[in-house]
Formats: C-alpha cells, sequence, structure tokens
C-alpha cells in the first residue's frame, strides 16, 4: 500500500499555542508506511475541497501519526472542532518525504507553522541535528521541546526578540554553516525565508531539501492542479506539489 | 442484483460510472485504492496534438460546494499517450475513452486519426476547455464552430465519437443539433461553467489564470437541466456530467435522459466515490426493482 483513505480515531488533541493544533490520530496503516516529509490530505466537513497537512510525528509501534496545524480559514477551523475520540477523515500517506539516508549530520530551518514537518527530522537525525525554528513572537512558539527530546540542538528566533535570538531564520543559519557545514539542509515555512535558506544553502555548496505549499484537488497526482516550476536536466516543467513533492531539492525549484 | 451495463452510441460499460476527464489521470493514482475494472469507463485526460505545460498556479480555487479550476490542457501529448499510456489503460478491464482537444479543428482531426487505429474504445471530443486562448472554447461556442469540427473528426476516424460541449453558450440545445448532423454518435455535457474568485485581501484573482471551471455539486441542477433539453432535443446518445456526488445525484442525471455519467471534483472529496456510487445504484435497483439500469435513462415525467 502507498496510501489509503478512511476515518480513523482522533486519539490526542492539544492546543499548542493559540488556534494551533496538535492532532494524533490512530491510523496504523497509514502509520505503518508513513515517511518524514510526506503529508496526509484531511476532510474539512462540509468543504469540497480537503486540506494537506504534513505528517508531523510517526510512531510505528503505537499505529498514529501526528498532525500539527494552524487555523487559516473555514476549512482549518472546521478541522479543529473535532474532539478527542471522535473521527477524522484523512488521505495518505502523501507525496514524497525528505532523503535523509545519505547525510550524517543535517540542520533544519522551520518558519511558523511550517516547524512541524522538521520533527521526524529531528529524530532521524537526533544529536546530528541542529533546528532552527522562527516565529513571530514568544506566544507562538511551538515543538521546541519535542525536537530537544531527540538530542537536536535547537536554535529559536522570534521576530520581535520576545524569546530566543532576535531576527530572521536566515540570520542564524548563516551563523550556524559559517559554524560547522552540515551535510544538508532541510527548510519549510514561507517562500521567502525558503527563498532565503535555499541561497545560503547554495553558497555554502551543502544539499538542500523544501517543502513546499501549493493548492491542492485530488493530493495525489492525477488532476494536475498543483503544479510547481521546475527544471530537471537544463529542460523546465510543471511539477506536481502532491506527487512529485511537496519535498524537492531546491536546485530543481524556478522561484 | 441488477443488470448495471449500458450501451452509449454502440460502446458496452458495465455500469453507467465514468471517471470524467482531467480529474483521474489515467487512473495510475487511484489504482492505489481500488481496482479499475469497478468503473464503468474511464476518460482520460485531455490530450493534444503536441505537448502542453499548462498554466501557472494557483490552478484550483475553492467555492461554496465547489472548484474553479484552470489548469489549462496540460498533457503530454497523444503520441506519449498512445505509446504510454493506453496500452496500460487497455489490460484494466473497463471502457476507455479518449478526451482529445486541440487549438484547432485540424489538431482535433490529426489526434483523431492517431486514435483511429488503436484500440481505444471511444473518442470523447472536447470543443469547450474554457481554460486556454484556444481549448476549444473558441470553435465549441457557436454552432457553425461546432459543427466545422465535429465534421473534420468525423472524417478522421471511424471511432465512436462523443462530443463534449460547453455549457457556457446561449443555447446548448442548438450546438447539441449541430453536432448530431455533422455525425457526432453522441453528446457529454457538461464541461465546466467559467467563473472567477477574488482575494480581497490582496484584491488578486486567485487564479493565476484569472478565470477558471466551475464544477462540482453546485452545478448539478444547471447540469440536470441541460442534460434534460438535450436529451429530448438529439436522437444520439446522452453522457451527462457536473456535480454529480451520489448515487442519488447519479439516477437523477439519468432520469433527465442520460445513458451513463461523468464524475469528477467529487473524487477529490471522496476518492472511493465511484465504487460507493456504483454500489448505491446497485441497492437502489433492487429496492426499487429495476432490472436493468438502463431502463430508467430518460423517465422523469415532466409536469
Ligand atoms: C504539502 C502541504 C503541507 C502542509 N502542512 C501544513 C501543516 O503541517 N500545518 C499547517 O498548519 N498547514 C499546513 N499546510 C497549509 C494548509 O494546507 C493550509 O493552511 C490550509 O489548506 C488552509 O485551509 P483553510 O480552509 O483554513 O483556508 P482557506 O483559505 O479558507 O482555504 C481555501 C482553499 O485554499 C487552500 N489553501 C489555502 N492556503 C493554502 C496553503 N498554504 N497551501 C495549500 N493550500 C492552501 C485550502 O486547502 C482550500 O482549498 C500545508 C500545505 C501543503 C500544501
Ligand atoms: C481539475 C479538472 C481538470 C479538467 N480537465 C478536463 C479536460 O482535460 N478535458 C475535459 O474535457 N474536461 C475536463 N474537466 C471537466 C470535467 O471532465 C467535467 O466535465 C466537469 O468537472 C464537471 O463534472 P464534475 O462536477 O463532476 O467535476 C476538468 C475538470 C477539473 C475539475
Ligand atoms: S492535487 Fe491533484 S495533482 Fe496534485
Amino acid at each position: 500500500m502507498k496510501y489509503t483513505q478512511g476515518k480513523y480515531i482522533l486519539v490526542s488533541k492539544k492546543t499548542l499555542a493559540k488556534e494551533i493544533y496538535d492532532f494524533e490520530i490512530l491510523c496504523p496503516d497509514i502509520a505503518e508506511v508513513a515517511v518524514a516529509g510526506q503529508f496526509v490530505n484531511v476532510i474539512a466537513d462540509g468543504y469540497t475541497l480537503r486540506r494537506p497537512i504534513s505528517i508531523c510525528g510517526i510512531d510505528k509501534e503505537k499505529g498514529t501519526i501526528r498532525i500539527v496545524f494552524e487555523v487559516r480559514g473555514k476549512g482549518t477551523k472546521q478541522i479543529a472542532k473535532i474532539n478527542e475520540g471522535e473521527m477524522i477523515d484523512i488521505l495518505g500517506p502523501l507525496g514524497k518525504g525528505f532523503p535523509m539516508d545519505d547525510y550524517k549530520t543535517a540542520i533544519t530551518v522551520g518558519g511558523g507553522i511550517g516547524t512541524p514537518p522538521m520533527n521526524e527530522i529531528a529524530k532521524h537525525f537526533g544529536e546530528n541535528c541542529r533546528s532552527i525554528s522562527g516565529f513571530r513572537n514568544a506566544a507562538a512558539v511551538i515543538l521546541q521541546d519535542d525536537l530537544k527530546s531527540f538530542g537536536a540542538e535547537t536554535i529559536l528566533c522570534t521576530d520581535d526578540g520576545s524569546m530566543g535570538r532576535k531576527g530572521f531564520v536566515t540570520e542564524a543559519l548563516k551563523d550556524e554553516v559559517n559554524k560547522k557545514k552540515p551535510d544538508v539542509i532541510y527548510a519549510c515555512g514561507p517562500n521567502v525565508m525558503i527563498k532565503g535558506v535555499v541561497d545560503i544553502a547554495k553558497e555554502a555548496g551543502v544539499p538542500c531539501f523544501i517543502s513546499l505549499e501549493e493548492r491542492m484537488g485530488c493530493g495525489i497526482g492525477a488532476c494536475l492542479v498543483c503544479a510547481c516550476r521546475t527544471v530537471k536536466n537544463g529542460e523546465e516543467y510543471y511539477a506536481h506539489v502532491c506527487k512529485d513533492g511537496p519535498v524537492f531539492n531546491s536546485e530543481e525549484v524556478i522561484f | 442484483m441488477a443488470d448495471l451495463s449500458v450501451k452509449v452510441a454502440g460502446v458496452d460499460f458495465k455500469n453507467p460510472v465514468i471517471v470524467a476527464s482531467g480529474t483521474f489521470g489515467y487512473g495510475r493514482e487511484y489504482e492505489e485504492l481500488f481496482p479499475l475494472s469497478v468503473l464503468g469507463g474511464i476518460s482520460t485526460k485531455g490530450t493534444t496534438g503536441v505537448k502542453r505545460t499548462g498554466n501557472p498556479s494557483p490552478r484550483i480555487a475553492e467555492t461554496p460546494s465547489g472548484i474553479l479550476n484552470s489548469v489549462g490542457l496540460q498533457n503530454p501529448g497523444i503520441d506519449y499517450f498512445i505509446a504510454n499510456e493506453l496500452p496500460y489503460l487497455k489490460t484494466k478491464d473497463t471502457t476507455i475513452v479518449a478526451n482529445i482537444a486541440g487549438s484547432t479543428p485540424e489538431e482535433c482531426a490529426e489526434v483523431a486519426k492517431k486514435l483511429d487505429s488503436t484500440d481505444v474504445d471511444m473518442i470523447e471530443l472536447n470543443i469547450s476547455c474554457p481554460n486556454v486562448k484556444q481549448g476549444g472554447a473558441a470553435f465549441g461556442t457557436s454552432c457553425e464552430g461546432a459543427a466545422a469540427v465535429t465534421r473534420i473528426v468525423r472524417n478522421a476516424t471511424k471511432k465512436p465519437l462523443m462530443v463534449k460541449l460547453s455549457p457556457n453558450v446561449t443555447s446548448i440545445v442548438d450546438i447539441a443539433k449541430a453536432v448530431e448532423a455533422e455525425g457526432a454518435d453522441a453528446v457529454s455535457l457538461i464541461n465546466t461553467l467559467l467563473g472567477m474568485r477574488i482575494d480581497i485581501n490582496t484584491r488578486r484573482p486567485i487564479l493565476k489564470n484569472n478565470v477558471g471551471g466551475l464544477s462540482g455539486p453546485c452545478v448539478f441542477p444547471v447540469a440536470v437541466r441541460m442534460v434534460w433539453q438535450v436529451a429530448n432535443a438529439v436522437g444520439i446518445d446522452v453522457v451527462g456530467m457536473g456535480g454529480i456526488a451520489t448515487y442519488e445525484d447519479a439516477i437523477e442525471m439519468m432520469m433527465a435522459g442520460a445513458k451513463a455519467i461523468q464524475i469528477g471534483t467529487v473524487l477529490f472529496n471522496n476518492p472511493y466515490a465511484a465504487v460507493d456510487i456504483v454500489n448505491g445504484m446497485n441497492e437502489w435497483c433492487d429496492k426499487n426493482g429495476v432490472r436493468n439500469i438502463g431502463e430508467i435513462s430518460g423517465t422523469v415525467k415532466k409536469w
């Protein structure tokens, strides 16, 4: 099985920050095959389109996955209404994850709600991972204890300096790369941030994998709505974020 | 168990549920979820003479009970389709309808001609894509244009030919009659309705293409009305689509006059919709003493 769709039990629901929810879903068939960087497509009751949400945690023993999402509009607001013990309809795991096996040391860069997909990477690399995360302010900070629990070194930035280092993640990334070059950099967050990370990685000659967002229909590669401009072997073409991504080699993406 | 098989323009479908062009790719992705043999048929992604890259993103916007899309006929071209997708699809034990399009009637004819020597079961000529400047809408929205493209494609192939109509016209009935007169074996309708959404924060259209095609449950009543009008006006078979989400919708569409139905947008919500609709139809027939689903086509009794 690559992916499946069904209604699964929401076994735990937490609030991590204002309007940011942490769901643990019992879905052994999905948990068994899921890898870091993949996503699930979630039903928002009453809406035509499913909402893509990254997988933040995978517990193969318990048969659960974890998703962390922010209420952004009507659909995520509806999903946030699901209570512990109720069913959540998901299709997943979808897309290609982060390639990790070829590398020993990593830096992850998560911007805001782009932090959740970094969690499973930190789990994989453990002490060989430095996790940079950036948030608007102290109230928006999430997942730092999770990242630490795997042994990763966390570097926290806030725009207003209310917690951690004041300023953007890209500045922190520059410092970390200068301190010691990692084998690989992973990033997820707003496009401007990703663009900045990609430039730094390129300059340092470090491979970089980024997780992109695009509006989706089917979520599995059939409808071609989630196009993203990429280039491979000198040829430009529209790749599809749901199937060819959401994780891309930064060299292939045209910003 | 009722007999769900139907015939459209002489072509056999094991049940009336066909997945709509552009929403199902070439089937490979959905095959992870269920065997394609449960489908009545597959209408493949609109294929043109040469490869097309499609429009920039965003290509989709949600609307109440529906979506707008502006994919713009992204496809690998007919030669690739015939070499790489069709042989695979033909092993799947379901009826294969090749949906084709082109910038000019001549391009459509060239594509149809290439398909003529393949074992595809049927051709669906899309003269109604609203998402490319010349996606057919240019010639699909006037009777003369529709007649002309049907004539040249008809002459290019002996395959059963179904023409897919645009709802973005003053009288879809007149267009249907025009393509019937030129030798179309069936018509399918409706393609998407041209629409637009604007992000009020950025004052920009959500779709990069500015406008796009509306589909999903919100268009269903429009589609039922058009299918009913067309089925009453032409002698050829009608395949109905537009917003079908449940087996009840499918049966309603057949009662309006459709011999078979297509489903698209609902798959994005419920990827198993085709399976659910086939099962629902079966149970409904048993409950209502319908032995052959074909019996219900066009049976609505108007007031
Ligand atoms: C691969 C992927 C992984 C994601 N992972 C996470 C995550 O882990 N946590 C999280 O909080 N958010 C994540 N997002 C973003 C999340 O999908 C959107 O915030 C959500 O779809 C917004 O839905 P809405 O109904 O609340 O907003 P609306 O604005 O009401 O949504 C309208 C439509 O636009 C789509 N849409 C709006 N914003 C986005 C967006 N940024 N990306 C894709 N589609 C969008 C919606 O899905 C819906 O179809 C991810 C997006 C993608 C593509
Ligand atoms: C994403 C998307 C892509 C489509 N691409 C095509 C296409 O290539 N050719 C075509 O004839 N119709 C295309 N259509 C139209 C559908 O086949 C169908 O006519 C329409 O969506 C109405 O049915 P529905 O409401 O069940 O989706 C597309 C529709 C969608 C949503
Ligand atoms: S969402 Fe359908 S192809 Fe990506």
